[in-house]
């Protein structure tokens, strides 16, 4: 098959639908378009048949019951509403919670903002490694931490946290325990009681299903969890997320959902394998390479990578027929390098140097052969550019120059 | 953030990449920005000793498309010029010349820097003449 460019390696930022979900959507946009809420006639009936099968799909993947699942826009809001919900309902109990500091943003800034509201929030550290040990959290718990939430599978790096562990010590302190499974859940194994977590956020686009729509798993027994809606409104999702319901995301969610709990262990041994081989094709070729975070605590398609003395963006455009990402500051708004790799102690000229890629569903061999060709070329062409490269290679050691710009 | 087609330009074609002996007395070295900032630029220029006039410029960076593409262009410019005229090189007329959007406009400004800190640098060795001048290179 030939090769089609540009080639799609960021799974991490979204997934294609696969074709199979979008075929179960097609009817739900013109045919089928009633208000599940419609309880009177044949098209309220429909609508509201689609989602509970999307909702029995979706609670089927993660080991849940149906009516433990609250759809929502996607995992933003998921996690919005799991931080602020509980924050709301239990503070009376406790005005703590518990995070790590390399979590995505939607959990981070509603800390944030909790904390202007009064509530305090502990950032736990991560290791080198990028994971978080289950005993810091029982250490950080105090009889005032009514919840603690740690993401299952970070965006950046990949790393998975030991959720089950800190699930564990969470259930015997008695603190809700949340997790942000965006990139997990879908992706690799995911069961609510053997994890033991009371509140888990998702999101479709992750796991090739549609954008605009996710969900969050709130516990229904031991313990039964309770949240503070964010919207008011006609009392959808047992009152946790008024709003029509999303029909054809839904359905679209559900589908995406089979279709991972059939296919996965098929589908990460294929994912790791192209993974593996895009590692050591960059890595038996290139010198001076470091891969971020765990080596083996993560996700199947993930490989986070700096190339020492290259900066990340310029080795964007160097490669520009590969969609990937880069930590580098220039890509960002910003201009800060990544806060996750800062976190790790990678160290900012590394964090500069680092690339994402994120292999998926649709990713060839063909196209991991090109990517490899590719990124060796560009990371030659730009060192032999690069002043700091040529000093290593007259044996200056970096770390004892005094920059100007320091 | 699309670039513009002359940051492709020095980008796919950097001009004179390269290093001159920065131990010759009339090679001024500028070595500006740090790793941890993402943007290292190193510019040096080797001047006529009897004109005062730049024969030549050579550039390295480690940095985004545009620190590129500005230490590729200050280069281009500084061949021919005298040193006094090298120094009149302003980061504004880079940004036009790049079309570089605002928040490039560092890649710009340090740049202008490499220029000043070679030109200084060539202007230290001529007074002192010697050991020293590889020292400030290198600190520079």
């Amino acid at each position: 098959m030939a090769l089609k460019l540009p080639i799609y390696m960021d799974y991490h930022a979204t997934t294609p639908c696969d074709p199979r979900v979008f075929e179960a959507m097609r009817p739900y946009f013109t045919e089928v378009f009633g208000n599940a809420a419609s309880r009177n006639h044949q098209f309220g009936w429909e609508a509201e048949e689609a989602v509970e099968n999307g909702r029995r799909q979706v609670a089927d993947l993660i080991g849940a019951t149906s009516k433990e699942i609250v759809f929502t826009s996607g995992a933003t809001e998921s996690d919005n509403l799991a931080l602020k919900g509980v924050a709301d309902m239990y503070y009376e109990r406790g005005d703590h919670l518990i995070t790590v500091v390399t979590e995505h943003k939607a959990i981070l800034d509603s800390c944030k903002k909790l904390e202007k509201r009064g509530f305090k929030v502990t950032y736990l550290p991560v290791g080198s490694d990028g994971l978080i040990s289950p005993d810091d959290i029982k250490n950080a718990i105090t009889d005032k931490t009514i919840l603690v939430t740690v993401m299952m599978a970070n965006n950046e790096i990949g790393v998975i946290q030991p959720i089950a562990e800190i699930g564990k010590v969470c259930k015997e302190k008695g603190v809700l325990f949340h997790t942000d499974a965006t990139q997990a859940i879908g992706k690799i194994p995911f069961n609510v009681h053997d994890l033991n977590v009371d509140l888990a956020s998702f999101s479709a686009h992750k796991m090739y299903g549609p954008k605009g729509v996710g969900g969050l798993y709130v516990r229904r027994k031991n313990p039964r969890v309770m949240l503070v809606p964010m919207i008011d409104g006609g009392g959808h999702e047992r009152g946790m997320r008024s709003g029509t319901l999303n029909v054809t995301g839904i359905v679209g969610l559900g589908k995406a959902c089979e279709l991972a709990k059939d296919e996965m262990p098929v589908e990460n041994e294929r994912v790791f394998s192209l993974r593996e081989k895009l590692r050591k094709g960059l890595m038996d070729e290139l010198p001076d390479v470091y891969v971020n975070g765990n080596p083996t605590e993560r996700l199947p398609g993930n490989l986070n990578i700096s190339f020492a003395y290259v900066e990340g963006e310029s080795l964007l455009m160097g490669i520009n027929d590969i969609a990937v990402s880069s930590g580098s500051a220039c890509t960002s708004a910003s201009l800060e390098p990544s806060y996750v790799l800062k976190a790790l102690g990678v160290g900012e000229e590394l964090a500069h140097s680092s690339i994402r890629f994120g292999l998926g569903r649709f990713n060839t061999e063909e196209e991991v052969d090109y990517t490899i060709g590719r990124v060796n070329e560009a990371v030659n062409r730009l060192r032999e550019l690069s002043p700091l490269w040529e000093m290593v290679q007259e044996g200056v050691d970096l770390s004892k120059v005094q920059w100007a710009g320091e | 953030m699309a670039y513009s087609d002359k940051v492709v330009d020095h980008y796919n074609n950097p001009r004179n990449v390269g290093s001159l002996d920065k131990k010759d007395p009339n090679v001024g070295t500028g070595l500006v920005g740090a790793p941890e900032c993402g943007d290292v630029m190193k510019l040096q220029i080797k001047i006529n000793p009897e004109t005062q006039v730049i024969e030549d410029a050579k550039f390295k960076t480690f940095g985004c498309g545009s620190a590129i593409a500005s230490s590729s262009l200050a280069t281009e410019w500084l061949k021919g010029r005298s040193v006094d005229d090298a120094l009149a090189i302003k980061n504004t007329a880079i940004v036009k010349e790049l079309n570089l959007p605002p928040v490039k406009i560092h890649c710009s400004v340090l740049a202008e820097d490499a220029i000043k800190a070679a030109v200084r640098d060539y202007q230290h060795k001529q007074t002192t003449d010697g050991p020293k001048a590889e020292e400030a290179a290198v600190n520079a």
